[in-house]
């Protein structure tokens, strides 16, 4: 993975030595080894059978079943999206597995002290344990940790099962319900047939649509009115069986007035071959609730020739439905082969809030074409976009989005900034934004740049007696900062320890 | 492949409806470019360089009609300055409007239908040679169609510096009109031209310009699109700079149903310089109005330096449209790109619909763009009220200080005044009405 140390790399001036070392070390990929434990497969590729199987597989009842046997057959007439900044071979989706589970999880555990102890080791290993422990290991004695620890409820999800879920008790009393979607299909019916599909449609696009055919598991959350979520909720995934798919499906519904923080984590093993991954993530936000969304993207990049490697085709949206809702996507995609991911807020009530950060790190031959959409069709509504991207070695890093002003959306406000940094003369770095503003009372300011920070503040340091290039270093890693801040702690930690740059070199 | 089909058949019935002449050294360019046409096909909504202008009005066999213009008649732009005048009407030469003879040292000019007949020219190498360059990565139609049936067009080479400025005059005579021309450039190394183009040209305009702007030449275009509010214009202006060139293109338009501008210019010798701007109003009040600015700028060698700045006003449904992109290609390094697209929004019913675009392959490079929309400062307008100045007033001072950065871009400070006194004659005009 890692650039050969002794090849000398064409750096320019002022990007500092740290941040080439980290982006190379990043080659290091901690997370590919892989499990030995006994699978069980539906048959080899995808068709109406492989799609009732998943859904008996999971108990559904019949309604659910007919929704994805509909969205299989649409997904039939679809063609794979092209428009991405992306270069891929032609992904044969008949020769990989669509259904792969542990065969210890033929009989669902009814606690976590049933898991098979294998499991529970591999998330051990990734530095989650499925334990109802108080804080994260790796964390304990940072800064900011309350002395009473933090709690994180997880659900972890190996392949395409869910394997356990943690803290199920004490969030049922809050009157949290927080489960794998398979088991909200069966236990909270009404809610997931409220809303499934509401927010990204049955067909909203190739990868959605095969999505909502052959989505194995994923989470489930609903956090009652004027509740605040007792603790974070996370999902980590683990991709482990060789030419498997994995299809999640998360859906998160925030109910009046209430608040909850959510993370997601993934790793996969090395492996030669490319493996697919396409998920949906839909969030409901109704009236003055707020959801925070924050991924930590560390699939398998592929081998330095871009050999293997996570193809990862993600749609994800939040819906802020009611006045004064509000969600916060953050993002540090570092791992995969291929990156399309957009996550995206509809802005639909009155003054409510998108907000959108992101760090895209490519190395070798990564690609990533990933940004976001912030959609205002609410009056007073109000977004910010700031996305970092770097890219090094032969990688493409993309930043594609588009603000969207409605007629009706009126005083509302958008500010967009996207600053890229290259290092090496091989990569790419590229800024596709789309504007759409369609009435006068709204601003909207998109700012691209790899070299301009903040005039006043250059200017304020450079008055407190600071050489240019130490204000401009000050500048841009507040800034930088201000991006990895907007992750929770457990995330930031983990984000940090994996970025670890200093966007010194930014400015040139 | 039912959309395919269409779109064969749309390009098909396009090509029949054409009188295409048959040239005598651009020959084989005109086969050539008929060929690429055929292949990509004209334009459709779903395109994604179309997804803002529906090129429908430009599509049609034949053109729409397009009433003549009958508001206030101004004098001729640029009219007082010594130049030599070469006048189209309705996409036909009009050799009583245009000056008697063309003789200035340094400066070559023939009409393309007269150079045509001979099988040698100068500009054989030149003719759809850079149009042809042009159309990857992205297709552009109206370009080829344009190289394949230009009926006329002006050869100007110039030699060294020279004194009097080109001006080519479009004249919109007949309602059904639908012109195409082309034009080539050739300024050789260290030479000098200022090109100037004024008028509204037809009912329905398609002009391609190629600019071939060898070392060290200086190359300044001043172009003002005309009044006439039910016209429609698709124009392509490429552009090739060799090493320490400079390329300079400022354009104004007001009014017209339907307008779009590309600029594909290749900085292809180190140090090269090349500037692109617009200022675009446009009042939907006296019809529709679409100005489209789609701009590609590539910069294939190192320390070259790119502007795009584009600004429009916005008033009474009109819609603004800005596509550019800074392409910079591996081993470009020590390139500084800028672009800057702004739009005031005067009203509630106008739009500005961009995609403002940077693909970079190098790592030393200093590019940005910016892009803004929103109403008029009401800060600005509330203290020039204070100061006693009418709220119109106030509002037209403050639309011309919003120009100001494109206009700059004007190196004659003659020409930058004479465009800045029309802006305010049009701007006073509003305020009557």
């Amino acid at each position: 993975m890692s650039l050969d140390t002794d090849q000398v790399l064409e750096v320019r001036e002022g990007v500092d030595r740290e941040t080439v070392e980290t982006v190379q070390n990043m080659g290091a990929y901690k997370y590919g080894w892989n499990t030995e434990i006994e699978m069980e497969y539906a048959p080899l590729g995808v068709n109406e059978d492989i799609v009732r199987l998943i859904s008996a597989k999971n108990g559904e009842p019949e309604w659910m079943t007919d929704w994805r046997l509909q969205a299989f057959r649409r997904w039939q007439a679809m063609e794979e999206p092209r428009w991405a900044m992306l270069h891929y071979p032609e992904i044969d989706y008949q020769s990989q597995y669509y259904y792969a589970r542990p065969k210890s999880m033929d009989e669902k555990p009814k606690s976590l002290d049933e898991v098979d102890p294998k499991l529970l080791a591999t998330y051990e290993k990734l530095g989650i344990p499925l334990k109802e422990q108080m804080i994260l290991a790796g964390v304990e004695g940072a800064d900011g940790v309350p002395s009473e620890g933090r709690k994180v409820a997880v659900d972890a999800v190996f392949d395409s099962v869910s394997v356990g879920t943690t803290f199920k008790e004490e969030l049922k009393k809050a009157g949290v319900i927080f489960c794998s979607i398979s088991e909200a299909i069966r236990e909270y019916p009404d809610l997931v047939k409220q809303y499934l599909g509401s927010v990204v449609p049955q067909s909203d696009n190739f990868f959605a649509t095969l999505n909502s055919a052959v989505f194995s598991d994923g989470s489930f959350v609903y956090i009652p009115p004027n509740t605040r979520c007792p603790m974070e909720l996370s999902t980590y995934f683990r991709i482990n069986a060789e030419n498997t798919g994995q299809f999640e499906r998360t859906l998160i519904i925030a109910d009046k007035g209430s608040y909850v923080s959510y993370l997601e984590g993934c790793t996969a093993p090395k492996r030669d071959v490319a493996q697919l991954h396409a998920a949906v993530v839909e969030i409901v936000i109704l009236e003055d609730a707020e959801v925070k969304y924050s991924t930590v993207q560390n699939w398998f990049p592929g081998d330095e020739e871009g050999k293997g490697g996570i193809y990862n085709f993600v749609t994800k949206r939040a819906d802020c439905r009611g006045d004064r809702a509000k969600v916060m996507w953050t993002q540090v995609e570092t791992g995969s082969a291929i990156t399309w991911k957009y996550p995206s807020c509809i802005l639909r009530g009155e003054a409510s809030q998108g907000e959108f950060y992101s760090i895209a790190i490519a190395n070798n031959m990564q690609q990533a074409d990933t940004g976001t959409k912030m959609v205002h069709l609410g009056k007073n509504s109000r977004s910010r976009i700031v996305s970092k991207g770097i890219s090094a070695g032969k990688a493409q890093n993309t930043y594609r989005g588009l603000v969207s002003m409605h007629p009706k959306a009126k005083n509302s406000r958008n500010y967009t900034q996207c600053d890229s940094l290259l290092i090496g003369d091989k990569c790419g770095a590229h800024t596709v934004p789309y504007i759409e503003v369609k009435n006068n009372s709204s601003r909207v300011e998109h700012e691209a740049t790899t070299s301009k920070v903040d005039d006043d503040q250059l200017f304020y340091c450079r008055s407190r007696g600071m050489d240019e290039e130490e204000a401009v270093a000050l500048v841009v890693n507040g800034f930088c900062r201000e991006v990895l801040q907007a992750l929770p702690m457990e995330f930031a930690m983990e984000a940090q320890s994996l970025v670890a740059i200093s966007l010194e070199g930014s400015v040139g | 492949m039912r959309k395919d089909a269409a779109r064969a058949g749309a390009t098909a019935e396009r090509i029949a409806a054409l009188d295409l002449p048959k040239g005598g050294f651009t020959a084989p360019a005109r086969a050539a470019a008929l060929s690429r046409l055929r292949e990509m096909g004209l334009p459709g909504r779903r395109d994604e360089y179309w997804r803002f202008t529906d090129p429908a009005p430009l599509n049609a066999a034949t053109a729409p009609e397009a009433a003549l213009f009958t508001g206030v008649v101004e004098p001729q732009l640029f009219g007082s300055r010594d130049r030599i005048v070469l006048t189209f009407v309705d996409g036909r030469f009009d050799a009583a409007q245009s000056s008697p003879d063309f003789a200035v040292a340094g400066l070559e000019i023939s009409r393309l239908a007269e150079a045509d007949r001979a099988d040698l020219h100068w500009a054989q190498g030149l003719y759809g040679l850079l149009e042809a360059a042009g159309q990857t990565p992205v297709a552009r139609p109206f370009a080829a169609l344009n190289t394949a049936a230009a009926t006329d067009g002006v050869l100007i080479r110039a030699t060294g510096k020279v004194s009097r400025p080109v001006h080519l005059v479009y004249v919109h005579a007949d309602t059904g009109s639908d012109a195409v021309l082309h034009h080539c450039v050739r300024v050789e190394a260290g030479a000098e031209l200022t090109l100037l183009e004024t008028g509204p040209a037809a009912a329905r305009f398609n002009k391609v310009m190629e600019v071939d702007v060898a070392d060290g030449g200086r190359f300044h275009h001043v172009r003002a699109q005309g009044r006439d509010h039910s016209r429609r214009a698709i124009t392509h202006i490429f552009a090739r700079l060799g090493a320490e060139a400079l390329f300079k293109s400022f354009t104004l338009t007001a009014n017209g149903v339907l307008t779009r501008n590309e600029a594909v210019i290749t900085l292809s010798g180190a140090g090269a310089i090349a500037h692109v701007a617009g200022a675009a109003l446009g009042d939907g009040a006296s019809g529709p109005f679409l100005h489209d600015d789609t701009v590609f700028v590539t910069h294939e060698a190192e320390g070259c330096e790119s502007r795009q700045v584009f600004k429009k006003v916005l008033r009474n449904g009109a819609i603004g449209v800005f596509q550019g992109k800074i392409l910079v290609r591996q081993g470009a390094q020590k390139t500084d790109g800028y672009q800057i697209s702004q739009s005031l929004l005067l009203d509630e019913d106008s739009q500005f619909l961009a995609k403002p675009e940077l693909e970079i392959y190098a790592d030393d490079v200093k590019c940005s763009h910016g892009s803004t929309t929103g109403a008029i400062d009401e800060t600005a307008l509330f203290y020039l009220r204070s100061r006693g100045v009418p709220r119109e007033e106030a509002q037209s001072l403050l639309v011309l200080s919003f120009l100001a950065d494109a206009i700059a871009e004007i190196e004659d400070e003659g020409l930058q005044a004479e465009i800045v006194e029309r802006l305010e004659n049009w701007l006073a005009r509003r305020r009557k009405g």
